[in-house]
């Protein structure tokens, strides 16, 4: 079943303001594997991502997420979907209003009939998942950055996701502090048998985690498939990649 | 000795330049300082050009800079527009590299945006205005007069406390600065007319004049104007801020309705508040009434009470309590509008905020406009 296609992208186009962002773009994302969407900065990574979350408009093009075309769905059956995914945001998308707890315990205090009780035990061992023990309490702004991370990647597997997305997790990062939120996810992934999509260009990160790349590039996409190809690929985009960093 | 090289050098590097016929050379180096000179004069001499053909000839040029290369591409622009055929010759390696690296195919500003003419972009922009703005907010008030019925017989879906608490901030919070300033007003009213009803020993009609003006209109105008401007930015602040850091694409995906989460409980928080802020605002009005009539026209506060009774209708309470309640929802309308309707950025998030309390107010003042066309004629 490995093969499984749990995203597919299938000739998207996007662009803002006249601006074309992607040209018939198409790729797959697998079931069981974790795949890294890569580019450099403003390649329109974020763009793919929020398009796979149904965020904007697919047009031109076509978006399969579990197998449902995003772009025929009602909201009912897109919220239905969106419990299957957790989301993590480039820039976190912690509820500031609400305590770190709070934020972990929302998807499943609107979703769940679960009592009070039982949904503060589950949020907190989410939280202690990730090694953020003493936070529920605090507000996201009292939070390091590396902690706000990891706190938005607890609410991010909370409901115990069958996919997880991440943009840009390790953004922002000491070297040592990504490797540890690397092996967090590999970890997580492990546990919880997710599948991962991950949009993020560090290269020490998807030597890491990634078992296939797809790499975006003058609004294209230009490679897709195992790491092991994309690092013996001739294509000069990926050779400057990987040997600059 | 070492002075007059350096002389040398700067003479050396002094721009020249020489229209022969119809080919225009420059010697030594055209650069930042020289540059604009340079075109200004040129443009200025060829405007009686006649021959249909210019040669520029860098032959004798050594060094040029991004400016140069500029300001030569730019004559060259200007000229070809009077249909003179320009060509650029014999320029060194160096130059002719420097020619490449800034030359004009790199710079995108080159290809122009045609810009319609003045009437043309003023219908499009009012067509824009329609189209973005009032039907936006047209499908924002159905969305959010949807939830708001559907929540009020849902009570799970609402988040616990969050209600008291939007209506602990919109509502109870601005509680003194409406008393308060709705005193003042009444103070201010009765002393005024007091001098003129002093005069036609009219005295008591102080009392009439005071609780109709706070009842039927400024109790119920000056809260939601007082309630507009502390509310109305922070609620537009609070959904912008929320737009920029992700926070309503994450309550999307995690099967929220951003509106049902982040604007509904605003809703019910300020229209449940705003009726009670309303009637104290009138209480506190009247009180300032009262003061000013006993200070200045002797009519003391049994008196007042008295005569309140003959000028309270209710009919004023209530067209003073729907009126709270349309207010309450421009308000709460307006601010989400222009907070959901930021572009990315902090900027974005400080000019929505701004907007939001200008058009809340100004769509306040129109509204009691029509509703005392509605109710009072
Ligand atoms: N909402 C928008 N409106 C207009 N242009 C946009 C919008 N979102 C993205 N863009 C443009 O699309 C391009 C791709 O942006 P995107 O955020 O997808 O880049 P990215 O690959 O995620 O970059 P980074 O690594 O810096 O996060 C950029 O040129 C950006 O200016
Ligand atoms: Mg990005």
């Amino acid at each position: 079943m490995a093969s499984d296609k749990i995203i597919e992208v299938n000739r998207l186009s996007v662009s803002f303001d006249g601006k074309t962002v992607l040209s018939d773009a198409s790729f797959s994302a697998y079931n069981g594997n974790i795949t890294v969407i890569l580019g450099g900065s403003g390649s329109g990574k974020t763009t793919v991502f929020k398009h796979i979350l149904g965020l904007y408009p697919v047009e031109p093009g076509k978006i399969f997420l579990l197998g449902n075309d995003i772009a025929t769905l009602d909201e009912n059956e897109q919220n239905k979907l969106y419990l299957k995914m957790g989301v993590f945001y480039q820039n976190g998308g912690l509820l500031s209003s609400l305590t770190v707890g709070e934020n972990v315990a929302l998807p499943l205090e609107q979703h769940t009939d679960l009592p009070d009780e039982i949904i503060k035990e589950i949020a907190s061992q989410k939280l202690s998942l990730v090694n953020l023990n003493d936070t529920y309490h605090m507000y996201p702004s009292q939070l390091s950055g590396g902690m706000f991370k990891r706190a938005a990647l607890a609410r991010a597997i909370v409901m115990d996701p069958q996919m997880l997305l991440c943009d840009e997790p390790g953004s922002g990062l000491d070297p040592v502090s990504l490797a540890s939120l690397d092996n967090l996810i590999i970890e997580l992934k492990k546990q919880l048998q997710m599948s991962v999509v991950m949009v993020t260009h560090e290269v020490s990160s998807i030597l890491r985690i990634a078992d296939r790349i797809i790499f975006l590039a003058d609004s294209k996409v230009i490679f897709e498939g195992p790491v092991s190809d994309a690092l013996s690929s001739d294509k000069k985009p990926l050779i400057n990649f990987f040997n600059k960093s | 000795m070492k002075n007059d090289n350096n002389k040398k050098i700067a003479s050396q590097n002094q721009l020249k330049y020489r229209l022969e016929g119809s080919t225009l050379y420059l010697y030594n180096s055209l650069n930042f300082a020289h540059s604009g000179d340079f075109v200004n004069d040129m443009l200025k001499r060829l405007k009686n050009y006649k021959s249909p053909e210019l040669i520029i000839n860098l032959a004798g040029l050594t060094e040029i800079d991004s400016a140069g290369v500029a300001a030569i591409f730019y004559l060259k622009r200007k000229i070809s527009e009077k249909n003179i055929d320009v060509s650029i010759t014999e320029a060194s390696n160096r130059v002719s590299k420097k020619l490449e690296l800034f030359g004009p195919d790199k710079a995108t500003t080159s290809s122009k945006v045609k810009k319609a003419p003045f009437l043309e972009s003023l219908a499009i922009r009012l067509q824009d205005f329609f189209t973005s703005y009032i039907s936006e907010f047209i499908l924002l008030s159905a969305d959010v007069f949807y939830w708001t019925l559907h929540d009020l017989f849902n009570p799970r879906s609402r988040r616990k406390g969050e209600v008291l608490n939007q209506a602990v901030l919109i509502g109870v919070n601005a509680t003194l600065i409406v008393v308060v300033m709705m005193f003042i007003i009444g103070l201010v009213i009765a002393l005024q007319s007091s001098a003129q009803l002093r005069h036609f020993g009219a005295n008591i009609f102080v009392v009439d004049l005071t609780v109709i003006a706070m009842m039927a209109q400024m109790g119920p105008l000056i809260t939601a104007i007082l309630v507009a401007g502390r509310s109305g930015s922070a609620i537009a602040a609070e959904i912008a801020t929320m737009k920029v850091t992700a926070e309503l694409d994450a309550l999307k995906t995690m099967g929220l309705n951003p509106i049902r989460f982040a604007v509904i409980p605003k809703i019910y928080g300020c229209l449940s508040t705003m009726p009670f802020l309303t009637i104290l605002a009138n209480i506190a009005g009247i009180a300032g009434g009262m003061l000013a009539a006993y200070l200045f026209l002797d009519i003391s506060p049994e008196v007042f009470i008295n005569r309140m009774g003959h000028s309270i209708y209710s009919k004023d309470i209530m067209t003073g309590i729907v009126k709270s309640l349309v207010y309450g929802s421009i308000i709460v309308l307006t601010g989400s509008f222009f907070g959901l309707r930021v572009k990315e950025g902090a900027e974005g998030v400080g000019k929505s905020t701004t907007v939001a309390v200008v058009v809340a107010i100004s769509l306040v003042i129109i509204a009691d406009s029509i509703m005392g066309l509605i109710f009072y004629t």
